[in-house]
């Protein structure tokens, strides 16, 4: 299926340099925020409060920043998480499943070699949850490079089942039997917890999303891998012909994406939530597939729209302790700003 | 397996089968036209929301059902207009308007969530209804059951019998054609986003009015993913869609049968069955699927240049 997209085009690179463009970038976001304003202003909840509780609980404390610097984390990574498949054309939407997958091989390291010292536990766990997500990853890889199935339905169907599987675990052979009804693993111990820093809940972790975004782009720009990536991605047929393996390429990408993603998944059970449960998630890895959307690819973009999208994410929590919002009202936000910049990313390739 | 217990998995795959073949009737007509709709999940729940809420309003499961379809179709325009008028990618713009639909409907169904309906009434069809084994398992069900195979076959009759339907595949095989003959193919693509929005929102309506007659977030659950993949299966056809649907319903159904018999295996490992379902039966098609998707299938008409 050759499905048309905007792969190269980037809202932060539009006509005009980059001042104009920041500016028509943030335009388009006020938009969106109109709309969600208009949408509450219907369900009767005063729009104003809630942007000024959303931005002075996110922003105007120190507490509040540095937890949107730890939603950023687990962000940015199923955010690259998605930019590395997309190079090649690839729709990775299995980021959240990936996540759970990840996080329960770094849950099996963690509770089964919980002897083992810090220096040894956290690399081990974290190369674990790599592995996690990227084996789910590349059943997806593996199913497409055969051309068998897409690897959109592919992936969007194993979120279900990667689910479904941590669930299995965490009510079953692995569930605690000192949290009594709480279905969650047992405790890590701390050789297995990623250290924080003193007052906050930023935690070390915060090296892999810098390391992959550094890695992304170097390879991206300065290797040969990035340049055969490029030959993939602009033309199959003159790739393949130039001896170039794509059925590799695909596997391997989506290895990277969802170890990516895994990755964030033994973040968030080692450093956030100390250990497994089934609320692993509040859908980063959906979250992550808009953010890579938003900036089209670009690391600094990536950056920029995961520090917005933990903004509106923290926010979701606000609106419903504060406002009495059910939780995934703000999936339309989200939606909506996916929506403008759809609108102007297509409306933009089209005039060719 | 005893007699009761599969006539008890053969209405179940009925049951389980009938919003999943609604959902994919819509979907076959919209990638007819040559647009992929990921975003049928938050059409489905739209119209499971707005089912449940009018029907819970007005005691009428009839209103419940008409309003989820408008619903749904009006939803499924926001997607129109972005991959139509906007030429955005259709992938991406599915998902997004599957998060609006999880968000609207989670906001529109808040109120409702614990409220109780009669759900719809069971009709039974004299002499047919009281047939032993075939009349309990073919003929006590709803309205939107015995419609459902009609409609599938209505919709087969109108995408290769009438003009429109001519004209409608034509534009997901060659728009220019379709252009060149003097008709619009927006005006088309947008024409079957609404039929398949309405077939959505009765889809995630038989969901909350009929199967749980309860309304919960996400309660979806993924079927419209589901339905995606069985347009693939039925290779674009709705005749074809009425047996995949039976089949994949009745992985749902064996699902539920095996936990209420208490079948030793985790729900969570039986409740992977459909998804599974989905990915081994698409593998196993994967090699023919090229020849039957309709060519220009998730490319955007731009015009003649």
């Amino acid at each position: 299926m050759a499905l048309t997209d905007n792969r190269t085009s980037n809202v932060l690179s539009g006509p005009g340099g980059w001042v104009t463009s920041s500016i028509r970038f943030f335009a388009l976001f006020i938009l969106a925020f109109l709309v969600f304003a208009i949408l509450l202003l219907a369900f009767g909840k005063n729009p104003i409060k809630a942007y000024a509780d959303i931005f002075s609980s996110t922003l105007g404390s120190t507490y509040g920043f540095s937890e949107i610097l730890v939603k950023m984390i687990p962000l940015t990574l199923t955010a690259v998480a998605v930019a590395v498949p997309s190079r090649i054309w690839l729709i990775n939407v299995g980021g959240e499943g990936q996540l759970y997958i990840g996080a329960l091989f770094a849950t099996w390291g963690a509770l089964n070699f919980n002897t083992l010292p810090a220096w040894i536990l956290l690399p081990f766990i974290s190369v674990l949850g790599v592995l996690g997500g990227g084996l789910w990853g590349s059943i997806s890889g593996i199913l497409r490079a055969k051309g068998w199935v897409s690897e959109t339905i592919s992936t969007l169907l194993l979120n279900y089942v990667a689910i479904l599987l941590t669930n299995f675990f965490v009510f079953g052979p692995w569930k605690d039997m000192e949290s009594a009804n709480y279905p969650q693993t047992a405790e890590f111990v701390d050789a297995a917890t990623l250290p924080s820093f003193v007052g906050t809940r930023v935690h070390a972790g915060f090296v892999f999303p810098l390391a992959a975004l550094i890695l992304f782009y170097f390879v991206l720009t300065r290797t040969r891998w990035g340049l055969e990536m490029r030959a993939i991605g602009g033309n199959p047929e003159a790739a393949r012909r130039s001896g170039i393996p794509i059925n590799g390429y695909i596997i391997l990408l989506m290895f990277i994406g969802g170890g990516l993603a895994g990755l964030a998944g033994m973040v968030e059970v080692s450093a956030i939530q100390g250990r497994l449960r089934p609320s692993l998630s509040p859908g980063y890895g959906f979250i992550g597939f808009l953010i890579s959307w938003m900036a089209g690819g670009n690391p600094l973009g990536m950056v920029a729209a995961a520090f917005l999208l933990a903004i509106v994410t923290a926010g979701g929590d606000i609106l419903q302790m504060a406002h009495g919002l059910p939780g995934s009202a703000v999936n339309i936000l989200n939606a909506l700003i996916l929506f403008v910049v759809l609108a102007r990313q297509g409306g933009k390739s089209g005039v060719k | 397996m005893t007699g009761s217990s599969l006539q008890g998995l053969l209405s179940g795959s009925i049951i389980a089968g009938t919003p999943l073949l609604y959902a994919t009737l819509g979907e076959v007509i919209g990638e007819r036209a040559g647009i992929i709709n990921l975003g049928l999940e938050g059409v489905m729940l739209m119209g499971a929301a707005v089912g449940f809420s009018t029907t819970v309003q007005t005691g009428n499961p009839a209103l419940g059902v008409f309003a989820a379809a408008l619903a749904g179709a009006l939803f499924n325009m926001i997607f129109g207009f972005l991959v139509i008028e906007r030429r955005a990618n259709q992938l991406a713009s599915g998902l997004a308007l599957m998060f609006c639909g999880a968000g609207l409907s989670a906001l529109l169904g808040a109120p409702y969530i614990g409220s109780q309906i009669k759900g719809l009434n069971e009709i039974r069809i004299p002499i047919l209804s009281d047939l032993p084994v075939a009349g309990t398992i073919l003929f006590h069900y709803d309205i939107l059951v015995y419609l459902v195979v009609p409609i599938a076959i209505l919709v087969w009759w109108a995408l290769f019998y009438t003009r429109w339907g001519l004209s409608l595949r034509a534009v997901g095989e060659k728009p220019t054609a379709v252009f060149a003959a003097g008709r619009h193919p927006y005006r088309l693509q947008y024409e079957a986003l609404f039929v398949a929005g309405l077939l959505g929102g009765i889809a995630g309506a038989y969901l909350s009015l009929a199967v749980a007659k309860t309304w919960a977030e996400w309660m979806t659950a993924g079927r419209g993913f589901v339905a995606v993949a069985l347009v693939i299966f039925s290779k674009w056809h709705p005749l074809r869609a009425i047996a995949g649907a039976l089949l994949f319903g009745g992985a749902i159904a064996l699902q539920l049968q095996m936990q209420a018999r208490g079948v030793p295996i985790s729900p969570f490992l039986l409740d992977m069955l459909p998804y599974l379902l989905s990915l081994g039966v698409l593998a196993v098609w994967g090699g023919a699927r090229r020849h039957a998707a309709p060519a220009s299938l998730g490319q955007v008409f731009r015009g003649t240049e």
